[in-house]
């Protein structure tokens, strides 16, 4: 395990590399140089040199793509263009408002579609699947950011239940006031991963209940509740962590979009600003930890995986025997 | 390249066993292959309730779109005497904040985001069709190589690629569907190797092999052929993605340039006036819901019509 462990992290090292010198290659490629956001009026030819080979903008794309990267694993990211501050202090500082956010919704994702992807795969095809299923459908297809506007506009602007921006109530600062906050966002976010889930769980129940262990449970005279509780409530529910993995990315996205629609402030609000003012350290700092999260969390849905269900322990095991 | 082939067939007799639930199945699959796979895929159609709905829904904001030119309406004239007007006889969606009639926007909305969506399944159809053949067909390290990049390429923020590429090259509707198109291939990839890999152990391919065929001619004439059905699937949900893909770009901001707008630049746009005309959010939101909501349920349609096991 251990070994494979290791394997999957020397296999992500190559996939951030890739992203980042794509990234950087846009960024640098664009038309415009950036060197022009630091050019006062005053300044001589021989101090924008200067200015230039501090900021590590010459030379060529290679030694500054080099130079950048030398930089972030002694862990320092550059500073911003546009306020001069060190651009990991910004990110870190709007982390914890995104990761609220983000487990918010995948908690509310997994508490929602656990019954209704049972119910759904338990009465296949009858009136209560039927509801389940296109209200999935509607969620796999509704714009987040539309779905957000129509809350606001019934649950704020009209109902005036629920703030429809910010993070807190200015002057207040207890929880209560963040969870109030919360609820809006929180929702539009998950309502992507419950359809996906809900889908997965019903379509493994229905697979699950056709098993021959299931019949000869049935035969063995166990009740119907028994059957799922002790059966095939488990092996329903194990493929989520890897479908939760893999959805990882929509929610990463997904937070970006609703962030900027509820002012929330995270790190979707701040890298929207920072593209729009072509801040480039700010947004290479700011893909890289995007990506990383996303290769992390594939990573540890993989294990839990693998915890979860021996086989595929053993199947690990296999690979590197042979 | 040919022991491999006979050593793989060698051991797929070792493996058939009758009463192995996988051949059952795949009995099954040959019946419905016998019957003529497109005959299936519509009478799963015409069995589905939903699906008309949704096919039904989707004829009609199509030829919308197409006909908009025939409304009264210029969709940029400006009538600042009757602006932010709620739907009314007159103007069915209202009137925005410069007066311009909404319904006549969202029909020339809707030929943006369509056209986006159609061309970047399109993209995305072709490169994953030709990817997942090759990879599938050649099989061996250079198809683990090239699952791998799959697998690299599906494991990065891609919508924040797009957000990037599209904020340093101003995007034009070609730069959309191409940028968009090169960022989702990947699904179609997985399913056409995965498809590849069983077609081509099959006796016909087998046959043409035999009788002389170049590998080519086999990967044209009788494997992407036969993939068709399961294309046509993957092309349903890459559509509903590309257009939510576009919309969310657009209403960030990152999509096409004024004057062109399409239903998520419109939703952009209504966002400043949710407080006056909140008809202004609903409609283009609406017409986004709807039209991938459509070809969601005819993708899912058809894909339950080609596993037989599902439908059951």
């Amino acid at each position: 395990m251990r070994r494979y462990i290791v394997k999957r992290i020397l296999q992500m090292i190559p996939v951030i590399i890739l992203v980042s010198i794509f990234s950087f290659m846009i960024i640098h490629f664009a038309p415009g140089d950036p060197i022009n956001m630091y050019i006062r009026q005053d300044m001589t030819q021989q101090e924008i040199d200067e200015l230039r080979v501090d900021l590590g903008l010459d030379g060529t794309i290679a030694e500054q793509y080099l130079a950048w990267l030398s930089n972030i694993c002694r862990g320092n990211w550059g500073n911003s263009l546009i306020n001069h501050q060190p651009v990991a202090k910004q990110i870190f500082e709007k982390l914890p408002a995104t990761l609220l956010l983000m487990g918010t919704s995948f908690v509310l994702s997994i508490l929602m579609s656990i019954p209704l992807g049972l119910v759904s795969g338990m009465r296949k095809n009858k009136a209560a699947d039927q509801f389940i299923s296109i209200f999935a459908y509607i969620g796999i297809s509704i714009p987040a950011f539309w779905l957000a506007l129509m809350l606001i506009i019934i649950f704020s602007l009209n109902l005036h239940w629920l703030p429809s921006n910010g993070m807190r109530t200015v002057g207040s600062n207890s929880v209560l006031d963040i969870l109030w906050h919360l609820i809006l966002p929180g929702i539009v976010l998950s309502v992507g991963n419950t359809a996906v889930f809900t889908r997965y769980i019903r379509s493994n129940t229905i697979t699950q209940l056709e098993e021959e262990y299931v019949l000869t449970a049935k035969a063995k005279g166990v009740s119907k509740r028994r059957i799922m509780t002790g059966h095939v409530l488990k092996n329903c529910l194990l493929p989520i962590i890897t479908i939760a993995g893999m959805n990882l990315a929509s929610l990463v996205t997904g937070s970006f979009i609703i962030e900027s629609v509820f002012g929330w402030p995270g790190m979707g609000t701040l890298g929207m600003s920072a593209i729009n003012s072509r801040d480039y350290p700010m947004i290479m700092g700011f893909t890289m930890l995007s990506c990383v999260i996303l290769i992390i969390g594939n990573f540890i849905a993989d294990l839990l995986y693998g915890v979860a269900d021996p086989r595929i322990k053993q199947e690990v095991k296999k690979i590197h025997e042979s | 390249m040919n022991l491999d082939n006979d050593k793989i067939i060698l051991e797929e007799i070792e493996k058939e066993d009758a009463f192995d639930p996988a051949n059952r199945e795949n009995k099954v699959q040959d019946e419905i292959y016998e019957r003529g796979i497109f005959y299936n895929l519509l009478m799963s159609l015409k069995e589905n309730k939903l699906a008309i709905i949704c096919l039904i829904i989707l004829i009609i904001i199509i030829i919308a779109s197409l006909l908009a030119p025939l409304s009264p309406y210029d969709p940029d004239a400006m009538d600042l005497r009757s602006k932010l007007l709620l739907p009314n006889k007159e103007h069915f969606f209202g009137t925005d904040n410069l007066g311009r009639d909404y319904f006549t926007r969202a029909l020339y909305g809707g030929r943006v985001s369509l056209t986006v969506g159609f061309f970047s399944m399109l993209v995305s159809v072709i490169v994953g069709t030709i990817y997942g053949t090759i990879s599938g067909y050649i099989g061996g390290t250079i198809d683990n190589l090239m699952m791998r990049a799959v697998d690299i390429f599906m494991s990065v923020p891609s919508f924040l690629l797009i957000i990037i590429i599209n904020s340093f090259l101003s995007p034009s509707m070609f730069t959309m569907v191409v940028i968009i198109g090169m960022f989702s291939w990947m699904g179609v990839a997985r399913i056409v190797r995965a498809e590849t890999m069983s077609l081509k152990e099959r006796d016909f391919v087998l046959a043409a092999k035999n009788m002389g065929a170049g590998n080519m001619e086999i990967m044209l004439i009788h494997i992407i052929p036969n993939m068709i059905p399961s294309i046509i699937v993957a092309a349903s949900i890459s559509i509903a993605r590309a257009i939510l893909t576009e919309s969310s770009l657009s209403f960030l901001g990152f999509g096409v340039k004024l004057p062109m707008s399409s239903w998520g630049s419109m939703l952009q746009n209504a966002q400043s006036q949710i407080m006056d005309v909140p008809t202004l959010a609903l409609f283009p939101g609406a017409l986004i819901l709807l039209t991938v909501l459509s070809f969601n349920v005819l993708g899912d349609v058809l894909r339950n019509a080609l596993e037989p096991k599902m439908v059951k």
